[in-house]
This record gives structure tokens, sequence and C-alpha cells, in this order.
């Protein structure tokens, strides 16, 4: 289907079904109930774990695939949402142009940066993405403030010309598909549970759906086979008389186009762009959820972005109050020494836990959440297979006896 | 003439502290071949051996002191630090003032010790794995050490300041006969300077000039053949990685006076350290410490008002573009050697 073979057309619609069901998957606990604080299913954080999908997905086209480590990836998403927010304000409220703009943008810089960064490779390239982005970061503070607002972030004002939409009446406008405004949430009750189905939300996982094809589709082409033998031996491949640097570039460019397609909406479902997101601790981000979930991967880079941002609203919010809760059924004493022990790692503290699930993935997991569901699915298809060996073994032995 | 002076003694400091960190980042990647991405890190917690040691030595015992009264009439609550009380007021006061250079007594073996862990625990199992793994293993180790300050000394920064003897300024400008006020240089720069100057002569001459230093540059050129000659080259750059930890630590030891400590500190000062180390050279050692004088003093120079007046906004990205311009000049950077991590 759609020109995939098997296994990827399920994987895809796998993908498809949780993104267009997760109002109802991401909220498994009834409203009220003392586990509704894990509820991940508000339009707010659905919209984070698809966009920053969406951003991993683009940054796995290129350190998957080619292995070229890029720690300024940040840079393309911020210049994404700054070109979108742009379009707001002169153009118009729909959020297409914006989109479009901040995809080319990104393109744009991408191409150039890429272009002189990719001239190095290994520690040097990352060190000169780094420093591209740091530059653009620095400057998007200081000497670009008329562009880019410095410090404050660039934000909707009511006195903007908004050429295709006229004057604006009332208060500031909001961002919109055609008259679909990206904020609307259509509330549905069912029994105690309640499910919040926002058109942004959809908007975002189209497009996120959309992004994913891409990427599979690049890694089944012969242009991703190329990738892979850059990053398997590129000494190799420049031996035999091929030139990789076009192919690096077009991958560079292609993530780039990604980066800045998530940064363009996050500005269409939040109409302001600041200078942070183009900081290096940014980059870092996304460098995290791609090897969280699994370099390489098709699915990794999404379950990374998802399993970050779901730690970073969720759990960062679980307190000792709750920690007691749980642990209530022990004795007090060690109720406190258990609660004692974990609080470092919990609420404020969830960067630790962050970087030290981060260290053994490393360490222990080079692939990734990814590899971890793999190992133990063969563990366990492993431990079946000895069961009937046993089983042949003593039916034979059986048949023998008799 | 004085401008310019100033200028380049305003880069020393900041200088000196890039020169520091990416010492021992080279003697790390020459050693070991490994990228620390932890290594801004090791500042940092060099860095917080002051707190540590400031917040030990001010520990007060509270006692009353019937023969003074507090505004209520009441018998005042004296708090005095233990030291006071144990040396005398007089002497437990200079402790107290001195807490910043005793503390490189504390940082010497804590930094020696988190190194030895450091490498043994972690780094020796990734001499094998491709240098991104390295550098993601350590960059989590980063947010790790990083979170753990967090947690005992909170976010906000920690004021220690430097004894009252370096407190005030030097007006260097009267010595070499230029008007009085035009040149003025806080002491404990100076003293920053000085002691870098002094940190890194010392682990010059101790590779230079011991046997212990030879075999390691041995060990640095051809690790094979010095494993062949029989000498045990993995303790000795195990040792290697506890001395490049306590050069990062001592460096932040004395920058605490110039910068109050805070958590993030350490990466803030990780990225430019890296990109001082590509310009210098990666696994050159006088390559790094020349390259972290010439950015920091290039720093400051673009910060001049009569600089950005001409190119505004230069002062924020000069060292990366300086980092770009070499890497695609010279990719060996200035003083690296062949075949070090070329491609």
């Amino acid at each position: 289907m759609l020109g995939l073979e098997r296994k990827d057309t399920l994987l895809l619609i796998a993908v498809a079904f949780i993104t267009l069901f997760a109002p109802i998957i991401l909220n498994p606990f009834p409203a009220g109930s003392a586990l509704a604080q894990f509820n991940a299913g508000y339009p707010d954080l659905m919209q984070r774990f698809v966009i920053f999908g969406i951003f991993a997905i683009g940054f796995n086209i290129l350190f998957g695939l080619t292995g070229y480590l890029s720690f300024g990836h940040a840079a393309f998403l911020g210049i994404g949402s700054y070109s979108a927010v742009w379009m707001f304000k002169l153009l118009s409220m729909n959020v297409i142009p914006a989109i479009v703009l901040s995809i080319i943008m990104a393109g744009l810089f991408a191409l150039v940066i890429g272009f002189v960064s990719l001239r190095r490779s290994g520690i040097y390239f990352s060190i000169l993405t780094l420093a591209f982005a740091q530059m653009s970061y620095n400057l998007a503070y200081s000497v670009l403030t008329p562009i880019t607002n410095g410090e404050t972030g660039l934000q909707l004002t009511l006195s903007d010309p908004r050429i295709l939409d006229g004057a604006s009446t009332g208060g500031l406008p909001v961002t919109s598909l055609f008259g679909a405004e990206m904020r609307d949430t259509t509330t549905l009750f069912v029994g105690p549970w309640s499910w919040d189905f926002s058109v942004g939300y959809y908007f975002c996982a189209v497009l996120m759906l959309l992004a994913f094809y891409l990427s599979v589709r690049i890694f089944r082409s012969p242009f991703g086979m190329m990738l892979r033998a850059v990053k398997s031996n590129q000494q190799r491949m420049n031996y035999t008389g091929l030139n990789t640097r076009p192919y690096t570039l077009a991958a560079f460019v292609i993530s780039g186009m990604y980066a800045g397609l998530a940064g363009g909406l996050l500005a269409a479902m939040d109409p302001l762009a600041g200078a942070d997101r183009m900081q290096w601790t940014a980059s870092g981000e996304v460098v995290l959820m791609t090897i969280l979930g699994g370099a390489g991967t098709l699915i990794g880079p999404v379950l990374g972005a998802g399993f970050i941002k779901y730690f970073e609203n969720i759990f960062s919010k679980i307190n000792d109050g709750i920690l007691h809760q749980w642990f209530a059924f022990m004795p007090d004493g060690l109720e406190n020494a258990m609660v004692a022990v974990i609080h470092p790692f919990i609420g404020k503290g969830w960067h630790l836990t962050l970087g030290l699930l981060f260290m053994l993935v490393v360490i222990f997991l080079p692939g990734g959440l990814v590899e971890g569901a793999q190992r133990t699915g063969r563990l366990f298809r492993r431990r079946d297979k000895n069961a009937d060996h046993v089983e042949s073994d003593a039916a034979r032995q059986r048949a023998a006896a008799e | 003439m004085d401008a310019i002076l100033i200028q380049i003694l305003n880069g020393l400091d900041k200088g000196s502290a890039y020169a520091l960190i990416a010492l021992g980042l080279t003697l790390i990647f020459g050693t070991l071949g490994v990228v620390n991405f932890a290594h801004g890190a090791l500042f940092m917690i060099g860095a917080f051996c002051a707190v540590t040691l400031q917040k030990i030595l001010t520990l007060s015992v509270t006692t009353i002191d019937p023969e003074r009264t507090d505004f209520l009439g009441n018998p005042m609550k004296v708090q005095t630090p233990y030291v006071e009380n144990w040396f005398g007021p007089e002497m437990g006061a200079t402790i107290i003032d001195w807490a910043v250079p005793l503390a490189i007594l504390l940082a010497i073996p804590v930094m020696v010790l988190v190194g030895f862990v450091m490498e043994r625990g972690l780094i020796k199992h990734f001499y094998k794995r491709p240098h991104a793994d390295q550098i993601l293993v350590t960059f989590g180790l980063a947010i790790v050490l990083q979170e753990v300050i967090k947690y005992f000394y909170g976010a906000n920064p920690i004021p220690t300041p430097a004894p009252s003897a370096f407190k005030g300024s030097l007006d260097i400008g009267v010595w070499l006969g230029f008007d009085p006020y035009s040149i003025i240089y806080p002491y404990w720069r100076l003293v920053y300077f000085f002691f870098a100057g002094i940190i890194i002569a010392g682990v010059f001459a101790f590779l230079q000039f011991t046997t212990f230093g030879m075999v390691v540059r041995a060990g640095m050129a051809d690790r094979e053949t010095v494993g062949l000659l029989g000498i045990d080259i993995d303790k000795r750059f195990t040792l290697m990685f506890g001395l490049a930890a306590a050069v990062a630590g001592l460096a932040g030891v004395m920058y605490t006076p110039i910068l109050s400590p805070n958590y993030h500190m350490g990466m803030d000062f990780l990225v430019l350290s890296f990109v001082v180390v590509v310009v210098g050279g990666m696994g050159s050692l006088p390559g790094a410490v020349l390259a972290g004088f010439l950015l920091g003093i290039l720093q400051s120079f673009a910060s001049m008002n009569e600089v950005k007046s001409l190119l505004p906004g230069i002062d924020q990205i000069i060292i990366y573009l300086v980092a770009i311009v070499i890497l695609l000049t010279r990719p060996r950077g200035l003083m690296g050697r062949r075949g070090v991590m070329e491609e």
C-alpha cells in the first residue's frame, strides 16, 4: 500500500491509529480520579508530542541514516517559529502560508549551514553545527532584535498589518485553518471519562503522519540506502569514485526542513517565538529524544519524543504528597524512608531521572527503546522455542520408552 | 595604547579559564582518545568544592551572651563559627576569609577521586565505542552531575568572595607610565591569571621532565608500542584522567570569586571550551592553551565599543566565527598534529 512493504504499511497504520485516537488512549483514567494527573490527553501536551515527534523524525533522517551528529538542530526549529510568526503578523492568520514559509526558510538556512558544516565530519561536524546554532541564538538575542524582538520574544500585536485578513476587530486574532480555529476543542464525556478533541492537535497529527510516511519512504529508498552506506564507511564510498557530499547535504536539508515544520507548528499552536528555542540545550533535547527512542529506527524518534515530553509534563508533577499516598500501605517509618529515597528523582528532579535513563540507554541499549522492545520480544520467542524443544524431546523419549 | 592593553588584560582571566578547561579536555582526548562532554561538569564540581568548604567553615554554634541584649531586652543569641572557637576569633575570621584558596586543598583529592571513579566506572567501557557514543554518554553524565548539584545546592548562584586581601583593584597604568586610573585591574583576576600560569606550567613540566610524563607522552604518540614494551599504560592514563579532572576542578575553585557558582556554569563553559580545543587542534596541549588565551582576548577586543559600533553583535559571535573559519581553512586547528581525528 502507498508504495510500502507489508511490514512498513502495518507500522504506518499502527502509528496512524495511535495518533488519531490519542485523545482517548492517553486519557485512560477517569477525570477526577486519583490517577487523573497521569492523563496526558490534553491538547497542549498532545500537540507537543506530535510536534517534537516531527522534529525527532527529521533529526533521525540525518543522524540515524548518515551518522552525522548535529548539535545545532534547534536553530532550524527557532527559524521556523520566527518565520511563522512573521507570516501571522504580515500576511494572514491562516496557518498554511506560515508553515510553508517556515519550511522554506529552515531549508534555506540548512542549505547554507549544511554546505559549510558537511565539509568536516565526526566531532568537527558536531562542533561546527553547534557553533552555527549558538551564533544564531546569540544574534537573535542581541543584534537581530528588530526581527526577533530579543529577550521578549516575537509576539502578535493589534497593529500588525495582516494584509489578507484586513483590520481585526476586538482582541488579538487566533491562528486558524480556513476558519477552523486551532484552539477549538470539543470535549466528549463518556461516563466518568472526558476526552478533548482539538483542531490544532489533529492538524499537527495529520502533518506528523505525512512526515512519518515520508521518512519511511526515505528509509526504504535507494537514497536512504546511500545514506546508510555513508554511515558505515564513507571513505570506501569516496574511493569508489562517488561524491557523497550531495547526498549528505540533501539529508541535512531535509532534516532541517522537518525541524522548520516543527518550529512552524509550535508557532501555529501558540503564536510566539523566543530565542530560547534555538539554544543548544534545545538541540541536546532532540538528540536525547532520538537516542532514547532508537536512532536509525523508524518509530524510535517518535517514541523518544513522546517519552521525554511525558516525563517533562507529567512525571515532573509527582510530589511527595502523592508518593505518601502510594506508599500508605507500608508502616510509617518505611513509608517515609521510601519517599525520602525517591524524592530527588521526581518532581523538579525529573531531569536527574532523565539523565540517568539516558546514560543507561547509551551504555546498555545503543538501539534505544526500540532495541529494548526487540530484545524482550526475542527473549520470549526463544523461550517458546526452548519450550518446544523440551516438549519434543520429552515426546521422543516417551516414544523411545514405549 | 592603554585601551588595547586593558582589553588584553580583560581577556586574560576568561582566557585562563578556557585554557585550563581545554587543557584538561585535551589531556583526556590525547591520552584516552575519549571526547569528554562531562568536563564542564568537573569545572562546576570544583567550583562547588569552594562553596562546600565555605559552608563548612561558617558552620556556627549558637550561644547566649548574657552581657549583651537585643532590642527586646532579652539576652542576645550570638552565632560563632566553630573555627573561631577553636582558633580564636581573629585566626578563625582569617580562615573563613581565605575559604576559596583553602578550597584548593579540598578540591585536589575530591577531583582526583571523581576522575578515577568516572574513568574506571564509566569511560573505561567506552574506549572501543564510536566517538558519538562517548559524546552521548558523557553528555548524559553531565546532566546527572548538574542535577545532583542542583538538588543539594539549589538553583541560585552562591556568592563566594575572594579573601579581603585581594579585594579592590590594581592601578597597572601608573606602573607603565600611563595616566592614573587609565588601566584598573582587579587583584583577584591577576591572581587567577598567575594561578592558571602556574598550573599550566606545572602540567607541562610534569609531562616534559618526569619519567612518568615521558611514558605518558610516548603512550600518546603510540599506545600499542608502549604497551608492547611491558608498560601498563592504562594505569598511567587513568592517572592522567584524574590529573585532568583536578586541573578542571582547580580552574573552577579559583573562578568562584569572579563568577558566583551556579549549577549550569559547567555547561556554559563546556561549549566554549570545546570550540577552544577544536581551534587549538584536537590532541595538542600547547594548542589548547594558546587557543584558550587567544579566544579569551579576541572576545574581549570584540566587546570594545568601537568594534561593536562598527560590527554590531560581533562580541556575541566572535568565538564561533573564528572556530568556523579555522575549521574550514585549517582542519587540524592551530597546532594539531597530522592524522589526529582527521578523516
